[in-house]
């Protein structure tokens, strides 16, 4: 029985402080020592060199191959060639129309991602419907702009643009093909089936392919179909099929009584899915969708098998020309740089995502 | 609901035969309905004239829920005849939704619709089905808002609402379309016991008003004070129907006395 | 006239508001507009097929191909026909694609573990790898690998050689090859009896282990015994001879041997370690999704942390690693298909590329290419559907 409260004191040496974290996280065992002590040297060894090569003694700057030193990187390859990289063929007296697009992007995406900006819904509208169409006019031309054709588009802004386009156009044909799925009509049911497993259980290369050579087989011969626009519609048909399975899952997640309390009120079934049943499911499956986007964004990379020059298509070009030759790593790491850091900021953000939506529930 | 579909759209109800006769507003003969082989309602019979207040008990499993899910058609029934207010039952779309305009709904879980705020939440059906304005539903929408005492709600969200506000929600919400019935699906049954009181005080309320109601409900207090009929369900029949005061202290069949016993020993 | 016009439209109208018909209208106006649809592209294309003089049908299955394939697991040479490089192609596919998913699960295992490893350089060691490669398109890692790194390598007469057995240089990797003689087949026999017997006599342990709580504790080196030992004794006793064709450098070029061709080889790896990636965290999903509580009971009931793991993790894991993994085992197999872009002989490279740019017959190439895959992808679709019944039926 005591009245006097003990004070609180400090732990004592040994359990805490950098000594202690090492012992237990670094060297609890033998063989986690001996894994410790093998990733130090590995990294012992590789660090240095790499640090040497592509940072100290690379050469920046330069006009053609000549330029660089033996030793060390050449970024002078990326950054000669980084207009093209950027907008492909492009003609540069109208790259600015490109750079309106990326702009309007940026704030878009900025917008949409920052928690406190109000009237997130009209922005969302916007970048749904008319973001496209805009963006259209921008790098397309007409109506006051002058044409820009689309074998000359390419580059980072291709990427982009394939994957933004592909994954705004599917949305509508994944959600009608997840309801269809649901449907209790068994022919509606089927098909809707059918379409997804069919191109789920392709490679995306055959559904370029057969987009690049067969849809001209499909139309009419009077109908003439830009590349772009066969890549295009071949990316929109693949992935509405797994934008399918992904709102699928998020209306299996919707409980049956918001169904029957719709119903009871007297609203149709369109009424009840575009007003209460979807908005519900698509804030359950925003991961996922980012998820898929960014599978898109590293897929988009085949197009290249077609003859698109996307920015991995442009820098493998540029490997080929004979000014810079011999510069395979560097590309290859820029262009790798590049796609990592969108996918991995995008994933991060992703991640962020699910961890707000899951307390907010 | 296969012998209804030739059936010609009635506009009068079965027995008008007489101008006198009290025409019920809900009028249910010979309804069957089976889940696959299981024979869940057997020929019930059942009618609810205007402004009654009837209360539907009996153990799980019965059939009691299976029942007013029938007619406002969230179930399907294979054989019988549905009337309300005027409309018979088919599987015409326009009947089943003239019908569900009539027939407020008062669900166990809630079913409030989440991403909408309490004022969207009651204003949606009325704009949407009915037509009204944005300005006239939101006038009506408040005015039963106060009339559950939750109006300082009408923009939060219904997650941020405590159980009993919810469902208080709820029944405004099927107030709001103005119907000629209320039906309550065990609308306590989901609640704490300290947020059930502040409901059942709102359906009392709304009783004294002159709503019709049909409730599905295990509380037998509720049933004394308000209803005028007392119904007992069991394996899907209506084995007895009386006013309260003779079904609580006079009930007739073997197995309402053992319900009653079991339910109001404790 | 008027009148039965009105009637039939609203009859029409009334059988659309109905609960039964509507859905029979519906699917039948959905029937009739894909009926549609179809026969528009049909007539289409025959059109332009016969516009540009393209032939349809399988007969050029049969024709004489005249191209060369630079591996193949079946002879194969010019003269053979275009249904013969449709065989090629998918074997070949189906080699790379078994190859990638052994190295690939390998690797993706080790990975997965060492994410969760208590030794925090490992941990973040592994979360590197898997951060790195999940998050680079899977193209630019086989260019990387075919026109960066094995582009690097010294050639023929250079060669990095390891004994005289191993040569791995410009135009390929490069292993001795046994070949079969006379008497190895009983051998070979013997190690198959030999490891039925095994795998016996360890069930049998384990049925007598758990019945009677005895059993032969030095199990391992005893089936080790048994799989080394009863081969040995057969070869020794049949007089068998394993002879080993050596890769040996004649002119520019090694001959004889395996060999590994580079496009292969930068294939195998970036779709190894690709994937990997992505198995590594489906291990690591599929471990942590086990609750702490079991591991915890487990050794509350005195289990070694070695058994906590074999007895109550992986098998309670194991449930929620297979089928994603089996997803990633589809990707894999589709993913392989980038092989055209380097000139991998698969099965897209030389018959949706080489044959079809040779016949022009678009449709039926492509149609053939994309039921492989799909056959492939329902099969596993369907045993992934039939694993989850079982395992679910177990579980009530």
């Amino acid at each position: 029985m005591s009245d006097e409260m003990i004070p609180p004191r400090k732990p004592p040496r040994q359990s805490v402080g950098l000594l202690v974290w090492s012992k237990n996280n670094l060297f609890a065992s033998l063989p986690s020592t001996v894994a410790t002590m093998l990733i130090v040297y590995g990294l012992y060894l590789s660090i240095p060199p790499v640090v040497q090569w592509a940072l100290l003694d690379a050469t920046w700057w330069g006009s053609d191959g000549t330029a660089c030193s033996t030793d060390g990187a050449c970024w002078a390859f990326v950054t000669a060639r980084l207009e093209q990289f950027i907008y492909g063929f492009y003609p540069p007296e109208h790259q600015w129309r490109a750079n309106v697009f990326f702009c309007q992007l940026v704030l878009l995406i900025g917008w949409l991602t920052i928690k406190a900006t109000p009237g997130k819904k009209w922005v969302l509208g916007y970048s749904l419907v008319l973001m496209p169409l805009v963006s259209w006019w921008l790098l397309y031309g007409g109506l006051g702009l002058e044409i820009v054709a689309t074998h000359q588009w390419g580059g980072l802004m291709l990427t982009l643009l394939l994957a933004l386009c592909g994954m705004i156009a599917s949305l509508p044909f994944g959600i009608l093909l997840a309801l269809g799925r649901r449907s209790d009509m068994p022919v509606i049911r089927a098909l809707c089936t059918a379409y997804i497993e069919m191109w789920r259980g392709v490679p995306l290369i055959t559904v370029l392919f057969m987009a690049s050579v067969m849809l001209p087989l499909f139309v009419p011969e009077e109908v003439v179909f830009d590349k772009l626009l066969r890549a295009l519609i071949g990316i929109v048909m693949f992935q509405a099929a797994y934008m399918a399975e992904v709102v699928r899952g998020g209306l299996q997640a919707i409980p049956k009584g918001q169904f029957e309390a719709f119903n009871s009120l007297g609203l149709s079934y369109w009424q009840g899915m575009v007003m209460i049943i979807l908005p519900q499911a698509m804030k359950l499956v925003i991961p996922g969708v980012v998820n898929t986007f960014i599978a898109l964004f590293k897929d988009t990379s085949l197009v290249l098998v077609i003859g698109l020059f996307d920015l991995l298509a442009i820098v493998q070009a540029g490997l080929n020309d004979p000014a810079w030759l011999g510069f395979a790593v560097e590309g290859y790491l820029f262009a790798g740089f590049v796609f990592w850091a969108f996918c991995y900021g995008i994933s991060k953000y992703s991640q962020r995502l699910e961890q707000q939506l899951h307390q907010g529930r | 609901m296969n012998d209804c579909l030739d059936e010609p759209r009635l506009q009068k109800p079965l027995n008008s035969t007489s101008d006198q006769q009290v025409t019920s507003l809900i009028d249910i003969r010979g309804l069957n309905k089976w889940y696959g082989q299981f024979h869940v309602l057997r020929d019930i019979n059942l009618q609810v004239n205007k402004g009654e207040k009837i209360v539907i008990c009996g153990p799980s499993g019965s059939g009691k829920s299976t029942l007013i899910r029938c007619i406002n058609c969230l179930e399907e029934h294979q054989q019988g005849s549905i009337v309300v207010d005027g409309t018979r039952l088919t599987n015409d779309l326009d009947n089943i939704e003239t019908i569900r305009r009539e027939v407020g709904m008062v669900f166990q879980q809630f079913n409030l619709f989440p991403h909408l705020t309490i004022l969207e939440n009651c204003t949606l059906a009325p704009i949407w089905v009915r037509k009204q304005s944005k300005k006239e539903a939101e006038k009506v929408a408040m005015e039963y808002l106060e009339r559950v005492h939750i109006p300082d709600q009408a923009h939060k969200y219904p997650g941020q609402l405590s159980g009993g506000q919810q469902q208080r929600v709820v029944i405004a919400r099927s107030l709001c379309m103005n119907p000629e019935v209320v039906l309550f699906d065990e609308p306590t049954s989901a609640l704490d016991p300290e947020m059930i009181k502040e409901v059942l005080d709102v359906m009392i309320e709304l009783a004294r008003e002159g709503m019709t109601m049909l409730c599905v409900t295990h509380e037998m207090g509720f049933a004394r004070t308000v209803a005028d009929r007392v119904i007992f369900m069991d394996e899907g029949q209506i084995i007895e129907q009386a006013p309260p005061a003779e079904f609580f202290d006079h009930p007739r069949s073997e197995r309402t006395r053992k319900f009653l016993g079991q339910v109001l020993n404790h | 006239m008027g009148q039965s016009h009105n009637n039939v439209y609203q009859r029409l109208f009334r059988l659309w508001r109905n609960g039964d018909s509507r859905p029979l209208l519906m699917q039948a106006l959905v029937v009739l507009v894909v009926l549609l649809l179809v026969v528009w592209v049909v007539s289409n294309t025959m059109n332009n097929l016969e516009h540009r003089g393209i032939s349809t049908g399988f007969d050029f299955l049969s024709q004489e191909a005249g191209f060369g394939i630079i591996q193949s697991l079946v002879a194969y040479d010019e003269s053979h026909s275009y249904g013969r490089t449709f065989m090629v192609g998918v074997l070949n596919t189906l080699l790379v694609s078994s190859l990638g998913i052994v190295f690939a699960t390998i690797l993706g295992f080790l990975v997965g573990v060492a994410r969760l490893s208590a030794n925090w350089l490992l941990a973040r060691a592994a979360s590197v790898f898997i951060e790195t490669f999940r998050n680079i398109p899977l193209l630019l890692q086989i260019f990387f690998w075919y026109f960066a790194v094995l582009a690097a390598l010294p050639h023929p007469r250079q060669s990095l050689a390891f004994g005289d057995m191993l040569f791995l240089n410009l135009r390929g990797f490069y292993l001795p090859k046994p070949t079969m003689e006379q008497g190895l087949a009983p051998v070979l026999l013997s190690v198959a009896v030999a490891i039925v017997a095994a795998l016996v006599l360890q069930a049998k342990n384990r049925q007598h282990r758990v019945r009677t709580g005895q059993g032969i504790t030095a199990m391992p080196w005893l089936l080790v015994a048994i799989v080394v030992g009863i081969p040995t004794l057969v070869w020794h006793f049949s007089g068998a001879t394993l002879s080993v064709e050596l890769p040996q450098l004649r002119g520019f070029n090694f001959r004889g041997g395996i060999s590994i061709i580079p496009e292969l080889g930068a294939l195998l790896l970036a779709l190894t370690i690709y994937t990997a990636a992505f198995i590594a965290e489906v291990v690591r999903a599929g471990i942590e999704s086990v609750p702490k509580g079991q591991k915890e009971a487990a050794a509350a009931l005195g289990l070694k942390p070695g058994r906590v793991m074999t007895l109550v993790v992986i098998p309670q894991a194991m449930k929620v690693i297979i089928p994603p993994l089996t997803n990633q085992y589809l990707n894999l197999a589709k993913n392989s298909s980038l092989a055209t872009a380097i000139g991998y002989p698969d099965l897209v490279s030389v018959f949706a590329g080489t044959t079809l740019n040779q016949t022009g017959q678009a449709v039926e190439v492509i149609a053939m290419t994309m039921a492989v895959y799909l056959t492939i992808s329902l099969s596993v679709s369907l045993l992934m559907n039939i694993y989850n019944r079982r395992v679910a039926l177990v579980e009530r």
